[in-house]
Formats: structure tokens, sequence, C-alpha cells
């Protein structure tokens, strides 16, 4: 199956980048679910929690803030201005 | 001790105080230089992601919006001008200064009013001294950019875009800022940040591709709206960073040359004092002789 190659940057630095099956963010909209086969999406992020289920079953949380998602060819990249992983 | 002598003692110990200080700097450059490259690097992939963002819809969409379209007359261009809040590094800030100077010649001559925006005190000192008016001014802590600053003068240079030319408005944006090639070679690159000129990092599609249908969320408008001062600040501090990066490179190398330069002063004073020393000696002994031989010849 294929998977999602994600990375999460803040301002000043990668947090992580990986490659994942799922990954849930919280958009101004609500939150959205993106699985491998996304439609290329560009996304505001809403103040909130960023969730990825990595490739090896673990899970990711990271707070984001002022930022936004791509999602491209299976590439998501989620960009935001302040960010940390919990 | 002869007038001559002293004269040279006094200027090997003032060359000898200089290169203490000016190898200090090179030492403190050389160190902050790698903390200042690492940061450069660690802000490439936020940059680099933001980038290729706003890349991307301004290649596959056909939305109006002000970040993509250019404005039919052009009638005020902004300049951000990236400086140094210190000297003491070489050509380093009269080549930015220089560089602005042709950006705002060129734009002047197309007709366009130029207005500026100053970051760093050394940009500040030189408009101040000339006597030119200048948008805004941000001084302090140029050796170690903080993101905020980056987001303030985004802020103040997006907003000015938004306004509409006849209320003062800007209708381009450029910055000019020192880019480390090198820790040898730092050039001073002007880009225009907007409207949006250089894609970086994302290939021409061709022809034959078929592009990506983008869907936006909320809307088309709502995310270009809000990708606008993150792409501008994203481009801003990334200008900060290489300019810090630059002016330690550009210092360390300044403070070399002088203190190679002190060492070389030292070594021809050392000389010249060692002669007028010898000549001193000579002379006494001469004097000593020719005195003895008065004597003798005297009785």
């Amino acid at each position: 199956m294929a998977v999602l190659a994600v990375s999460v940057v803040s301002a000043d630095q990668e947090l992580w980048s990986g490659e994942a099956t799922q990954l849930i963010a919280r958009t101004t909209e609500g939150e959205i679910g993106i699985l491998p086969g996304h439609e290329p999406l560009l996304a505001i992020l809403a103040k909130g929690e960023v969730r990825v289920s990595t490739a090896d079953g673990q899970t990711v949380t990271a707070i984001a803030d002022n930022g936004f998602l791509s999602v491209e060819n299976n590439t998501v990249t989620v960009v935001a201005s302040t960010a940390e992983l919990v | 001790m002869g007038a001559q002598l002293r004269v040279y003692r006094q200027k090997i110990s003032s060359a000898k105080t200089t290169k203490k200080i000016t190898r200090a700097m090179e030492l403190i450059s050389a160190s902050r230089i790698q903390k200042a490259k690492q940061r450069v690097a660690a802000s490439g992939p936020y940059s680099r992601a933001v980038t290729r963002a706003v890349s991307a819809v301004a290649t596959f969409s056909n939305v109006d919006h002000v970040l993509t379209t250019e404005p039919e007359k052009v009638e005020r261009a902004a300049v951000v001008i990236f400086s140094s809040d210190r000297g003491l590094a070489g050509a380093f800030n009269s080549n930015v200064l220089r560089e602005a100077g042709e950006l705002a010649a060129r734009l002047e001559g197309e007709g366009k009013e130029v207005v500026y925006y100053l970051v760093g005190r050394k940009a500040a000192g030189y408009f101040a001294f000339r006597k030119r008016d200048a948008e805004q001014i941000w001084t302090g802590g140029t050796d170690s950019p903080e993101f905020e600053i980056a987001k303030e003068i985004g802020d103040a240079v997006v907003s000015k875009f938004l306004q509409p030319a006849s209320e003062g408005g800007v209708d381009e944006i450029h910055i000019v800022y020192n880019r480390l090639v090198s820790m040898l070679l730092q050039v001073p690159e002007v880009v225009r940040l907007l409207p949006l000129e250089i894609v970086e990092g994302v290939e021409a599609p061709d022809e034959k591709d078929v592009l990506p249908l983008y869907e936006f969320e909320p809307e088309v408008d709502k995310v270009l709206d809000a990708l606008l001062p993150v792409y501008i600040e994203s481009r801003i501090f990334n200008a900060m960073l290489q300019s810090a990066a630059a002016k330690h490179a550009a210092t360390q190398k300044a403070m070399k040359s002088a203190s190679d330069n002190a060492d070389k002063l030292i070594n021809d004073y050392t000389r010249l004092a060692n002669n007028a020393r010898q000549s001193e000696i000579t002379q006494q002994i001469s004097e000593i002789v020719g005195g003895a031989d008065a004597l003798s010849s005297a009785k």
C-alpha cells in the first residue's frame, strides 16, 4: 500500500519527517483526515493538534498554530510558524 | 633611549593591542558563524515548503489574486534593505547599500516612487546622514534574528501592499540582502518578493503533464490571503538569517586581514626599532672613541 511522505515544519526547524499511513489535522473548517492517494489540497490550519500515524504503527502528535497543510502526490507538508511536538 | 626608538616602541605596542582586539573578534565571528549557518539551514525546510505551496497555487490555478497578478501600473515600490548593526565587516554594508542604490535608481528610472524599509543600524545611519527618508526602521538584533521581527516587517510591508496606491500603498516589494555563498564570498542579492517572480524549487510543468487540480479549504481566496503574509514572513526571515550569517563571515574575513596587517606592522616596526637602537649604539661608541681620542691627543 502506498504511504504518505510527511514532514512537519516550523519556522526555525523541521520537527518531524517520515512515512505515515494517515494524518489528521484541524483546519479552519474542521478536522480532516488524509490517507494515501488524497487529491491535491491546500488548507489553512486552525490552532490544534496534528496527529500522524507513522508507518511503524506509532502516533506522532504536534501542536501547530498559524500554519497550513499541503497535500500533493502523496507528499504531505504541515507548515506552521510555531509548532512543537508533544 | 633615543626619541626615534621611543616612537617605534609606541607604534609596536599600539599595533599589538589592536591585534589582540581584532584577533578576538575574528575568533568570536568564527564561532558564531557555525550557529548562524545552522539556523539558515534549519529555516530552509519552512521557506521551501511555503514557497512550494505558493508557487503551486500560482502555477496550477488561474485565480485572480494580488499575489499572482501583475498590476497594470506600478506607482510605488517598497525596498527592504537588510544591513547589520555593527561595522568592522569590510564592504558588507556598503555592498548592500550600493546594490539598493542601483535598484532604486533603476526603479525611479521606470517612473516608480521608492519607499524604503531599513533593517540594521548601519542602513539607518547611512540614510540619516544623507537626510533621506525611510518609511520604517528596525534596529538591533541583526546578529541573531528573531522570527518576531520578521513577522513585524512582513506585516508592515504586506499591509502597505494591500493598500491601494492612491492611499500610499505600494505595488511591488523588493528585498536587498547579503547572501552567504561561501566563507569567503558574500554577494548582495536583490529579490522581488511581490508580485511573485521567481518560482523556486518547483519544476515548470511539462506541456503533456496533467496539472493536479488543487482543492482549497476553505476557499481559494481565503487560502491565498492567509498564505500571502506567511510567504512574505518566511522570505524575510530567511533573508535576515542569510544576512546574519554573511555578516559573521564578512567580519571574520575583515578581522583576519586586520590581524595579518597588524602582524606585518609589528614586524616592520620591530626591524626599524632594531635599526634605530643599533645606530644609537654605534653613535655612542663612536662618541666615546672620539672622546677618548681627543683626550689622549690633548695630553
